[in-house]
Formats: structure tokens, C-alpha cells, sequence
């Protein structure tokens, strides 16, 4: 889905305000932009199509990143800006929507799976290896130990009711059902998600 | 929403309450300029604050926050006596006919039914009065005293101008005026939109406010209608998918009931949730209840699952009592939870009373957060100065941090506020070693199964039957399980009436919910969400705007749960002879054959209005509910309480009543009633809200963002300043009776100190986006101050209406 801009969608970008903005902060001098005389930064980009995850209107997004899907290439996204197809935002972003770009590259992403031992005042970093089996330890620890089939009147009811989970709902569609399967397959009732808030 | 974004421009009267949609929704609030712009619509807003939504509002009206049902049930008040409704409308499309028990009363603040010890109604007495054949009688000139119509002039008779004026403090004139703007929108050719969020849900008596809502909304006969309905603008990108997964303890997903220790089988549990009909002819869309449950366990344990077994009922956790967040961290607080898991939410900032919260992950053996971002939560044990002051050697929480990847890393489907799914594509990886959330879940699940498969431990079963088709099972790719959620067929799916002819082929795509059965030859993992990826491909990734009524419909852009249908209820849309209210703005119509028009019509295509069926078909009476005879634990009309913490002493409506102060059936736990503040200690009622450079807690961590807004403040009135003495700029302390937070102080004349019930209140704004991770400056989490009691139905937190007291720090 790579795709070159035209000078003209280009013009139609900046004048975005913000969009411009978020261009100039990655060393796009107005200048050159105008004078036009090197190509186009975006020239080389791949594009994606995605949603801002903020707010529900769900505004489209378009996300340009370098690097091809080539194997051993990581891509990289340098320029977002509002999908000018979807039908609601018409292109456009707020200024929540306007710093999506450094939301991804926040100095704040977590990068390792890492732990904190009880009583400790630091976190320590760990493989995804260790994380899952220390995690999974735990939980089939305390499901073995409290994990109910009947309850008191003799009425089944194979639930666990020593855990609770609080689901994302910035997670997509397809993740909230994975998550739902998998909670109800451990035998999880104690489940709510950031919907009720 | 009902209805959905674009729609919005189709409106003569846009709404705007308990909501900000120019700061919270921006990019949506758009359409409402577009109404303005090209069909002349007006633009009310009624809200505490003049806020940006207000600033370009034809007319705004200030309120006390928390008030909201006495200022609408002063406009049904209105509605009702001046004879401003669709008469047409609310005779046939909603329960304004139909008689109500006569051991049904209200008086005093509280309807008939209430257990005092168990702070619940019992709602037998809130029943239609039916016929030895079981049909409810009703009165089609609504005049018989127990017909819903006439109880519900009796209910708001006592909401009159004056009233609304001493409760909400919106000025008496203000009112009228709003009311009357209203009361136009009952001409079948006028129509007005309700724009509202979390400004009504965050209330304890969150529900009932939307729901007096709705009651006008049905009065003016706008609902189904374009420009119209009841539309809730959703919080997060994707809360309306989450919730229609359903991701609570009491569903499972398609807004099924989780079984409980009350149904000890599948027999028992789908004869308590399907409904009977009421009423002859109509559609009652939940009798396929056992259609959708079969195919969803069908989903779930595959070719495990298997009528001899009942499908696997019993592998399904049956819950007891509640599992909301707050019963959740109630139960964590009383140390009854060992383990905890937080997936991209951050609860120590955004579930209320952070003291209460925090002292609760303490109590827990482990933790894990799966976030993309080092969140409050994941360091609740961590000091950090005066923002969270805790030692960390008392904390012996076991804390895993796991990286989750951001939206621009995932691909998979997002439904916005209108219902549209949208398919999307990731731009590249997660930093580091970051994961998506469905690659996190497998691979525990795979860990446990694998640590499971020597039978040891308690019920492995369900473990091992779950259905784990996935090509690499630590990783199940978007479209696999899009295309399950969407459902196919186990076995050829057969004509119910002609056997011989198959309707879809074994492993294909099912095109529709119409094709679940409940025989376990279809599997379907979520049913509302059936026929987003059929045989025909992934209709959420379709990119065609194309608009051709005009109305912003874009039938052919992504996929509207249920079945494509972009306007909610849409039969409405039409009199009872299937001819448009407004032709101007026809949604559906009937041309003597069928329901054709700009959307799927939200009724059988081919049944004929002479056959009178209601066209609120999730009802099994086929109307919608002005009195609600059953769903609402308050009582089937909404009452005016206060919120928990009041700056009055009691109700005005019921001043001698203490029992009707506050929302009688709302839920306070041991401990928290004695954390509620008294007006003596904390005078100022306090509201918490979104400004429009920050979402939440995220975008503190995204350095445009917190270049844009990078201090905590908050607003308070000029009258209040001085008051206080407080000038523009200083540094103030505001507290509550469960904490304080520390931050400067913008003096406003956008929030105006209102006359209550004969004294002076002012208002303290409260911005929440601040806490201490981030790239701005740090600040207190917000939830610091706000109690621990929520709506009675939702159990959605008080956060919008609690006292506090400020000063100078
Ligand atoms: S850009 Fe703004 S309006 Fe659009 S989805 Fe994001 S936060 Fe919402």
C-alpha cells in the first residue's frame, strides 16, 4: 500500500496546522518545504490505515513509516495525519489526535517484560520466557488452591474466584474476544473492563 | 449512539448535556457545526461549565451538576402540559397505553416494593396488568388513571418551572426557553439529537438521567429517526467494542447473561433468559436467545461442545454476586483476591478514592499490567514524593510489567460510538519486545494448558476442551478470530423450511445472525457482530463512502452491528402506515411490498404494517418502555435524588424523607458511607472533565500533548475566588474527605456560583489528566478526591458530583 504524494495533497497536509507542525518538528524547515527542491520526504514511506485510539469517534488515520516489510528491516512510523476518506473525520485530527506520533514514540513506551519482587523499590528486567511461567506459576497456584466446582447449596459453578481481570478497551475487537475466551476457559468470573468508566 | 456521527447533521436541534463534545469528541462535533451551517439546526448545551461546546451554542444554560433529572423531568413536565408530543407516536410505539398494576405507587421519594435491609426493590409491583390470557390490557385513549401516560404526567406534575429552577439553579427563564426549543421538536417534522456522555453515566443516578432522556426522546417521537435518538458518545476508541465483547463478569459476549449459580444447566439457563411473548405478532428478537448461546459455546469449545454434553454449559464459570470494579477492588480491599491483572487500564488513576485502590493491589500476592505505557498503576508500590507517598518495602505485591503494543502496531477491527467496525492495519512493530494483547493471552493460556496436560490441578477440563484452533496457537492472527467472532457454519446450516435446500455449506462464513441455530451447527463467537466477515470477505475493511441518500449513511463503509443497520429502531422512523415522519429524511419506508429505503430496515423486510408489528423489536412487546417494568433498580420512572455528597441537607422533592435523599437502591460499601464528606466540612461541589488537548492518563505521555496543557490547574468561579482569596495563578489545595491534591488555579467567569434550594453554591472544575508518570510536569491522580459509590444499575462511579473544600496551599 505504498503510495507518492502529490505536492498538492501535500500543501492540503500542511495546511493542517498541527499536521504542519508535526512535520516542521521533524526537520522539515517551512522552507524547504516550499522551495519543494529535494523529494519529498513521504516519498519513501509505506502507508497504513488505522484509527486514533483515543475517543470514540474513531477517527481514520493514515500512517506513513520508513523501512519497507522487508525481512530483517523494521519499519518506522515518522508522519500520521487524519484519513481524508473516512466518512466521519473527513482527514481531520484534534489536538489530542495531533500528538499521535509522539504517543508512539513516547520515552514512557515499555520496551521489556520486567518484575518487581515483593518488598523491593526497583524493577528488574526479565525474558518473556521467565514473565509467562512465573505468571502462569502463580496462577495455576492459586487456581489449584481455590479454584470452586460447587458451591455451598451443591449447585456447580466451576469458577475461580481469587483472580480478577480488568480489560483494555483500547484493545481491538478481536483481542477483547480472545481475552473473554481465555478468562472463561481459566474458569475467571471476577472480569470488568475501563467501559464501565 | 443510536444513530452515529454523520447523522448528527441531520438534526434541526442538537443537545448537548452531561457531555463536552467540542473538547471530548471533537472531530465528531463537527457534524453538529454542519448542522448548524447548512440546515439551520440550533445548538443547546446545559452544563456546569461554559465550555467550548457552549461557546458556540445558540443558547447555553448553566446547572448544578448532579441535578440533571429535575431539570428533565421538568421539561416532560412541560411536554406533557402543553401538549408537545407525537401523539401518534407514543400511543403505538411506546407503553404510554398500557396499564400499570394497581399495587404500583410512588410516594414520597420511593416507589412501592422497597427492602429497607437489603437497600433493593422488588419490582412485582411495577408489572402490566394482564388478561387470563396473559396479553397486558391497555387504554388507547390514555386516560385511564393507570395507564403509563397518566402516571407519568402524575410522576413529573411536581417538576414544575420554579422547581427546576431552585433544584438545578438554572434560571427559571432559561429553562422555559430550553423547554419550549424542545418541545417544537414534536412536529413529525422536526427533530432533535441528545449528544451526552460520561457527564450522565459518572452520576450515582447515572442511568436514570439517561434514561429521563429517553423518555423525551420517545415523547417527541425521535428515536429511529435521522437526526435523531439517543446518542451516548462513548469514552475510548474502541469501548463500544469491548463492550460488545462484553468483557464485564455478568455477560458474555452479544450482551448474552453470564450463567449463574442460579441456573445449574443450559435448560434452566435459557428458559430464564428467553423471553415470552406478551403480545401477538410481535418480532420479540430474543426468542433466538438459545440460537445465540449454542452457537457462542459452539465458539468456544468447538467440536467439544456437543448437544449429549450441553454444549459445555458446565465448563462456563458460573458467577456469584457482583464483579463490577468496584465490587472487584472492594473484595482485593478485604484481601479475598491473590491475583490481579491489569490489560491497558490503569485503575490507581481511574477507578475512584486512589487511597482505597492502592491500599488494595498492596494486599495482593501478584500483579501483572500489560500496558503500553508505565502507567500509575504498575508503580501504585513505587514512591514518588507527595503525588503517591508509599514505602515500598511494606509493599509485598509481586509486580509484572508486560510490554503491549499501541494501536499503530495492531491490526484487527475497532467499532467507534456509532456501531461502524472498522478494520486496521499496522505501520510497524512494538518497540522493543512489546506484544499485542491477543499474543499476551495465548501465550498464557498456552503456558497454563501445557502445565495442565497431565490432568494435575484442579478442573483441567475446561482448560483442555477450550477450542484453540489458531495456526500458531501462541499467536492467533486478527483475521481467524475476526472470522469466528463473525461466525461460521460447524454443519451444513439447513432451510427450516425446506430441509433439502442448504443455506451455507459446512466451514463456510455464515452471512448473518438469521442463520445461527441453536443445534450446534454453527458456531459464532459474538452474535451481534454476525456477517462482519462473510462468505463475501471482511466487510469490516470495506472503504466505500460513497452516500448516494445524502443522509451520511455510507452503507457500503465498514459494518454496523447488527446486521449492517446504520439508524437503531429505524421502523420508528415511519407512522404506523409505513409512511415517513419527515419524508425529507426517510430513513426506511413501505412501498406496498417491502421496507426499502437508505438503510437495513430494523424490522422483516417483508411484514406489512397492517400486521402491527412494534418497531421496538428487542422488547417482546414490541414498543419501548416509558415505564420500565423491569432492568432499573431505582424504580421504573426517574426520581430526582442527590448525589452521595450534597451540598443539601435532603431531596427538596421529598424534604422530609431521609431514606430519599440519595438513590435508595445505590450500593455503599461498609467503610465508604463513613468517607462521604458533610457540606459543613466541604462546602463546594467539585466535578471532574476532559480539556480537549489531553485524553485520559495517555496523552501525558506524548510530549506534544503535554507541551500543549503541561500543568495541573483547576477552574473555579470569580465569586468563589474571592471568597476564598484566591487569586489567578495561585497554587491551591483542594480536598475532599478522602484526600487532597495540589494544583494552580484558574480563576474563570465560565463557572458561575448558582442559587440552590435558597443558598449560594459554588463550583470546583477539576481537569483529570495529571498523575505521576509522564512527560509533563507531574500531578496528583484526580481520583484522589472522589468517592467510592457508583450508579445503582452500572455501578459507574460518582466522579462527576462530590464535595471538596479549597483554600490557598
Ligand atoms: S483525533 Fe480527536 S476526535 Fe478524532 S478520534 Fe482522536 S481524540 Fe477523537
Amino acid at each position: 500500500m505504498s503510495q507518492t504524494m502529490t505536492r498538492r495533497q501535500f500543501f492540503k497536509v500542511t495546511a493542517g496546522g498541527f499536521a504542519g507542525a508535526g512535520l516542521g518538528a521533524l526537520g522539515l524547515t517551512p522552507e524547504a518545504l516550499q522551495a519543494a527542491t529535494r523529494p519529498f520526504k513521504l516519498e519513501r514511506t509505506s502507508e497504513a490505515r488505522n484509527i486514533c485510539p483515543y475517543c470514540s469517534v474513531s477517527c481514520g488515520v493514515l500512517m506513513y513509516s520508513i523501512g519497507d516489510k522487508a525481512k530483517n528491516v523494521e519499519a518506522s512510523i515518522i508522519h500520521i495525519e487524519g484519513d481524508p476518506d473516512n466518512p466521519v473525520n473527513r482527514g481531520t485530527l484534534c489536538p489530542k489526535g495531533a500528538g499521535l506520533l509522539e504517543m508512539i514514540h513516547s520515552e514512557n513506551r515499555l520496551k521489556f517484560p520486567e518484575v518487581r519482587e515483593a518488598g523491593s523499590s526497583e524493577w528488574k528486567r526479565i525474558s518473556w520466557d521467565e514473565a509467562i511461567t512465573r505468571i502462569a506459576t502463580h496462577m495455576k497456584a492459586d487456581r489449584d488452591a481455590n479454584f470452586k466446582t460447587t458451591n455451598e447449596a451443591g449447585v456447580t459453578v466451576n469458577h475461580w474466584p481469587t483472580v480478577g481481570f480488568l480489560a483494555s478497551s483500547a484493545a481491538s475487537n478481536e483481542a477483547g474476544y480472545i481475552s473473554h475466551k481465555v478468562l472463561r476457559g481459566l474458569g475467571v468470573i471476577g472480569i470488568d473492563t475501563q467501559a464501565r468508566i | 449512539m443510536t444513530n452515529h456521527w454523520v447523522d448528527i447533521k441531520n438534526a434541526d436541534l442538537i443537545l448537548i448535556m452531561g457531555g463536552n463534545a467540542a473538547e471530548a469528541h471533537p472531530c465528531g462535533f463537527k457534524w453538529a457545526i454542519e448542522a448548524k451551517k447548512h440546515r439551520g439546526a440550533k445548538l443547546v448545551v446545559v452544563d456546569p461549565r461554559f465550555t467550548r461546546s457552549a461557546a458556540v451554542a445558540d443558547f447555553y444554560a448553566p446547572i448544578r451538576t448532579g441535578s440533571d433529572i429535575a431539570f428533565l423531568g421538568g421539561v416532560i413536565n412541560y411536554l406533557l402540559s402543553n401538549n408537545k408530543f407525537n401523539a401518534e407516536y407514543v400511543r403505538y410505539y411506546t407503553n404510554a397505553t398500557y396499564l400499570i398494576n394497581e399495587s404500583y405507587s410512588f410516594a414520597d421519594g420511593m416507589f412501592s416494593g422497597f427492602d429497607e435491609a437489603k437497600h433493593s426493590y422488588a419490582n412485582d409491583s411495577w408489572q402490566y396488568q394482564k388478561g387470563p390470557d396473559g396479553a397486558p390490557y391497555m387504554d388507547p385513549e390514555m386516560q385511564y388513571p393507570k395507564c403509563v401516560l397518566q402516571l407519568l404526567k402524575q410522576h413529573y406534575s411536581s417538576y414544575t418551572p420554579e422547581m427546576v429552577e431552585s433544584v438545578t439553579g438554572t434560571p427559571k427563564e432559561d429553562f422555559l426557553n430550553i423547554a419550549e426549543m424542545i418541545g417544537e421538536c414534536s412536529k413529525p417534522d422536526k427533530v432533535m439529537t441528545i449528544l451526552y456522555a460520561l457527564g450522565w453515566t459518572q452520576h450515582s443516578v447515572g442511568s436514570q438521567m439517561i434514561r429521563t432522556m429517553a423518555i423525551i426522546q420517545l415523547l417527541l417521537g425521535n428515536i429511529g429517526m435521522a437526526g435523531g435518538g439517543i446518542n451516548a458518545l462513548r469514552g475510548h476508541a474502541n469501548v463500544q467494542g469491548i463492550t460488545d465483547m462484553n468483557l464485564f463478569g455478568a455477560n458474555l459476549p452479544g450482551y448474552l447473561a453470564s450463567p449463574s449459580d442460579k441456573e445449574p444447566n443450559l435448560q434452566a439457563f435459557l428458559a430464564a433468559k428467553t423471553p415470552k411473548p406478551v403480545r401477538m405478532a410481535q418480532m420479540n428478537y430474543w426468542v433466538n436467545y438459545p440460537k445465540f448461546m449454542v452457537s457462542l459455546l459452539k465458539a468456544f469449545y468447538g467440536p467439544n461442545a456437543t448437544a449429549e454434553n450441553n454444549f459445555g454449559y458446565d465448563w462456563m464459570p458460573k458467577i456469584t454476586g457482583a464483579q463490577d470494579v468496584l465490587a472487584l477492588f472492594e473484595q482485593m480491599h478485604q484481601g479475598k483476591l491473590n491475583g490481579f491483572f491489569c490489560q491497558g487500564f490503569n485503575p490507581l488513576a481511574s477507578v475512584s478514592h486512589k487511597a482505597k485502590i492502592g491500599q488494595a493491589l498492596a494486599k495482593l500476592k501478584y500483579l501483572v499490567v500489560m500496558d503500553p505505557l508505565a502507567t500509575e498503576t504498575s508503580e501504585f508500590w513505587k514512591a514518588h514524593g507527595e503525588y503517591n507517598d508509599v514505602k515500598p518495602e511494606e509493599v509485598q505485591t509481586e509486580v509484572f510489567r508486560l510490554p503491549a503494543n499501541l494501536f499503530a502496531e495492531q491490526e484487527g477491527s475497532f467499532t467507534n460510538s456509532g456501531r461502524v467496525i472498522q478494520w486496521r492495519w499496522a505501520g510497524q512493530n512494538a518497540p522493543g519486545e512489546g506484544k499485542g494483547d491477543m499474543e499476551i493471552m495465548a501465550l498464557l493460556f498456552t503456558k497454563l494448558k501445557a502445565m495442565y496436560a497431565d490432568g494435575s490441578g484442579a478442573y483441567a477440563e475446561p482448560i483442555q476442551k477450550l477450542h484453540w484452533p489458531y495456526r500458531i496457537p501462541t499467536s492467533p492472527s486478527p483475521e481467524e478470530v475476526a472470522k469466528e467472532v463473525s461466525g461460521y457454519a460447524m454443519a451444513d446450516v439447513l432451510d427450516p423450511k425446506d430441509p433439502t435446500k442448504i443455506l451455507a455449506k459446512a466451514g463456510e462464513q455464515l452471512a448473518g445472525f438469521a442463520l445461527l441455530r441453536d443445534d450446534g451447527s454453527t458456531a459464532c463467537g459474538n452474535w451481534i457482530y454476525a456477517g462482519s466477515w462473510s462468505q463475501a470477505g471482511n466487510l469490516m475493511a470495506r472503504r466505500d463512502n460513497s452516500d448516494p441518500s445524502g443522509l451520511g449513511q455510507t452503507l457500503n463503509w465498514g459494518f454496523a452491528w447488527p446486521a449492517n443497520r446504520r439508524i437503531l429502531y429505524n421502523r420508528a422512523s415511519c407512522d404506523v402506515s409505513g409512511k415517513p415522519w419527515d419524508a425529507s429524511r426517510t430513513v426506511i419506508k413501505w412501498n406496498g411490498k417491502a421496507w426499502v429505503g437508505n438503510d437495513i430496515p430494523d424490522i422483516r423486510a417483508d411484514t406489512p404494517p397492517s400486521e402491527s408489528v412494534g418497531p421496538f423489536i428487542m422488547n417482546p412487546e414490541g414498543v419501548a418502555r416509558l415505564f420500565a417494568i423491569q432492568g432499573m433498580k431505582e424504580g421504573p420512572f426517574p426520581v430526582h435524588y442527590e448525589p452521595f455528597e450534597s451540598p443539601l441537607e435532603a431531596n427538596p422533592f421529598f424534604p422530609n424523607n431521609a431514606k430519599a435523599r440519595n438513590n435508595p437502591a445505590a450500593r455503599v460499601f461498609k467503610g465508604d458511607g463513613d468517607n462521604f464528606g458533610k457540606a459543613a466540612d466541604f462546602p463546594h461541589v467539585a466535578t471532574t472533565y476532559r480539556l480537549v488537548e489531553h485524553f485520559h492518563y495517555w496523552t501525558k505521555h506524548s510530549v506534544l500533548n503535554a507541551i500543549t496543557q503541561p500543568e495541573q490547574f483547576v477552574e473555579i468561579g470569580e465569586s468563589l475566588a474571592k471568597e476564598a482569596g484566591i487569586g489567578h495563578g495561585d497554587k491551591v489545595r483542594v480536598s475532599s474527605k478522602r484526600g487532597h491534591i495540589e494544583a494552580v488555579a484558574v480563576v474563570t467567569k465560565r463557572i458561575r456560583s448558582l442559587q440552590i434550594d435558597g443558598k449560594l453554591v459554588h463550583t470546583v472544575g477539576i481537569p483529570l489528566h495529571w498523575g505521576f508518570k509522564g512527560v509533563t510536569r507531574p500531578g496528583y491522580l484526580a481520583n484522589t478526591l472522589t468517592p467510592y459509590v457508583g450508579d445503582a444499575n452500572t455501578q459507574t462511579p460518582e466522579f462527576k458530583s462530590f464535595l471538596v473544600k479549597i483554600e490557598k496551599a
